[in-house]
């Protein structure tokens, strides 16, 4: 499939800072990329490359075709982008967000309406269309924003930690709909995260850390880099049990606790050949996968920390509203 | 094409916000009357019979300059408030010019401007003020070309600062010195060296003096226009297009 981004050896500098070092990967038309990566790691700051928000230092970012620094129109007409923080306008309704968003992306008049009314549909937003934006929760805004993403038809829908400070039922609802964009909008989808189960659910994944990316690939094969599930047997004899799959495997199991092991690549095809080896000796078959959080161990010796991050938002409204009374 | 629609959306976003908030309208129109009413009256004793005009005419024009002025910048600045709620982020990032995006918001301050300047015009015969049709229509008419200069020069001055703690020092620093320096309390003529330089570089003095033009009958004297209309009208027209080109320019750098 061909990729739709694109991109090279991308740096960006700060000063003294290097927030982004010289990365590179591709993205496939309709997958889900993600990019995963503790606070700080230079997700934000690849995303406002991309988004041509801000200019690399040095390296190439293509986005649909276009160079991001050369062609920042033609790459802007392209994508829907979903920011950290609300860009909704909280003083006009939900539908008039939507409204405008279409009018500066040139939707054609007469399809405004329609798209609109479907994307606010989409998102599970329709009856609320003409509520304003500040009586909204933080779920149902960011729900908003991926719909105001989407109304223009974009190829591409760039999202930054789109579930960042959303309660868990708000985060499934949204998620819900992210993961079917793909496949019912034809829109490829480029996330960060710092959510594992999040970055699980992406076609491929990159893991940045320090500006420079770490490791990419499936979440699978990610996961199997690090050697592979782990099967674990409880049989009625261990010893005669562990003899008879050295015979048909050529694999040496261990024991633990009772319990046989073995180092296997992919468990649940090799558990049908285990248990035949083991006619009427298997009590108990599990087996342990590796997870994400491992992969992340692995390649930077430390974890992702879960952080909840209140949003700002609702301090900035009590600021607002102070600074209009005085 | 897009490029229009978006003008247009912007200047919509903006009337439609001035529409829903009453308290706006109604404290935008109070201030211009409470000066026009309250210190044009108590002036008027002291600079009364000797100057040729009654001080609440004098001021007439001032006080609509004085609409055009804190309508204007405050509708531009409401580009800090974006700027701190993330919307402008949703401005920048569409495939529109940033020339369009400061048009658009120009437009925007001179919509508003414009509503409050005829209500405000339209108290010309309660101070005894006697204008044609004409002159009417052309105070209207060169009302809106400065509100659209004052408006884009509110959009320069937004692309500095960041947030809304910089309110008051743009009201301070830039929005009273503007209004007081613009002629529209006293002749720019009888200000000392230093203040009618200042005065002169304003942009906002030419507007006035371009409505004092309008308005004054000839032999006014030292309280008639201090240049011509001719030049005030120049002055306007390419301050706004210098500052529309600045705006764009300040909007398109990136960090």
């Amino acid at each position: 499939m061909p990729a739709v981004i694109s991109v090279e050896a991308l740096t960006r500098k700060f000063g003294q800072l290097t927030a982004v070092d010289g990365i590179s990967f591709q993205v496939e038309e309709k997958t889900i990329f993600g990019f995963l990566g503790p606070n700080g790691a230079g997700k934000t700051t690849t995303i406002s490359i991309l988004c041509t928000l801000i200019n690399p230092t040095s390296g190439r970012a293509i986005v649909n075709g276009h160079d991001c620094k050369k062609e920042p129109r033609l790459v802007r007409s392209s994508i829907g982008i979903v920011f950290q923080d609300s860009t909704l306008d909280k003083d006009l309704t939900a539908y008039e967000n939507l409204v405008f968003h279409a009018y500066i992306y040139g939707v054609k008049k007469q399809e405004i309406r329609k798209r609109a009314e479907d994307a606010l549909r989409f998102m599970g937003l329709f009856e609320r269309k003409d509520d304003l934006v500040k009586r909204f929760s933080g779920g149902m805004k960011r729900r908003l924003e991926v719909a105001r993403g989407l109304i223009h038809r974009p190829r591409v829908l760039f999202m930054d930690e789109p579930t960042l400070g959303l309660d868990p039922q708000s985060r499934a609802h949204l998620w819900e709909a992210i993961s079917g964009l793909p496949k019912e909008h034809g829109v490829t989808v480029f996330m960060t995260t710092h959510y594992m189960d999040e970055a699980e659910v992406c076609d491929r994944l990159a893991i940045i850390d320090g500006g420079r990316i770490i490791a990419q690939g499936s979440p699978g094969e990610l996961k199997r880099s690090l050697g592979g599930d782990i099967i674990f047997l409880k049989t009625a004899d261990n010893k005669k049990a562990a003899l008879k799959i050295k015979e048909a495997l050529g694999i040496t199991p261990g024991e633990k606790e009772g319990e046989l092991f073995l180092a296997s690549g992919r468990a649940e095809e090799q558990i049908p050949a285990v248990i035949r080896a083991l006619p009427d000796l298997v009590l108990s078959v599990r087996f342990q996968r590796p997870t994400l959080n491992d992969v992340f161990l692995k390649f930077t010796g430390r974890e992702i920390r879960q952080q909840d991050v209140q949003g700002p938002d609702s301090l900035k409204e009590d600021l607002r509203a102070y600074v209009r009374r005085h | 094409m897009t490029d229009l629609n978006a003008i247009y959306v912007i200047v919509m976003r903006e009337l439609k916000k001035f529409v829903r908030e009453k308290s706006r309208l109604v404290s935008s129109i109070a201030r211009p009357l409470i000066w026009l009413f309250l210190v044009g009256a108590g002036m008027s004793r002291l600079v009364g019979p000797r100057t040729g005009m009654p001080y609440t005419r004098f001021i007439f024009p001032g006080i609509l300059g004085m609409t055009i002025l804190f309508s204007s910048i405050f509708s531009s600045i409401s580009i800090i408030w974006d700027k701190e709620f993330g919307f402008l982020k949703e401005i920048l990032v569409a495939p529109v010019r940033r020339s369009s995006i400061v048009i658009g918001k120009s437009l925007s301050g001179t919509a508003v401007s414009s509503i409050q300047v005829f209500i405000v015009l339209m108290m010309f015969p309660v101070i005894g003020e006697r204008l044609s049709f004409f002159q009417v229509a052309l105070t209207l008419l060169v009302g809106m070309l400065v509100s659209f200069s004052i408006s884009s020069f509110g959009i320069v001055i937004a692309t500095f600062y960041e947030n809304y703690e910089s309110f008051s020092v743009i009201m301070n620093f830039i929005i009273m010195p503007m209004f007081f320096l613009s002629g529209a309390m006293y002749p720019v003529k009888l200000l000392p060296g230093a203040l009618k330089w200042a005065s002169r570089l304003n942009p906002l003095t030419y507007g006035v003096d371009a409505l004092k033009n309008i308005m004054f009958h000839a032999g006014a004297g030292a309280m008639g226009p201090d240049f011509s209309f001719t030049l005030d009208m120049l002055v306007i027209l390419l301050s706004s297009a210098a500052f529309v080109l600045l705006a764009s320019v300040f909007f398109e750098r990136k960090q």
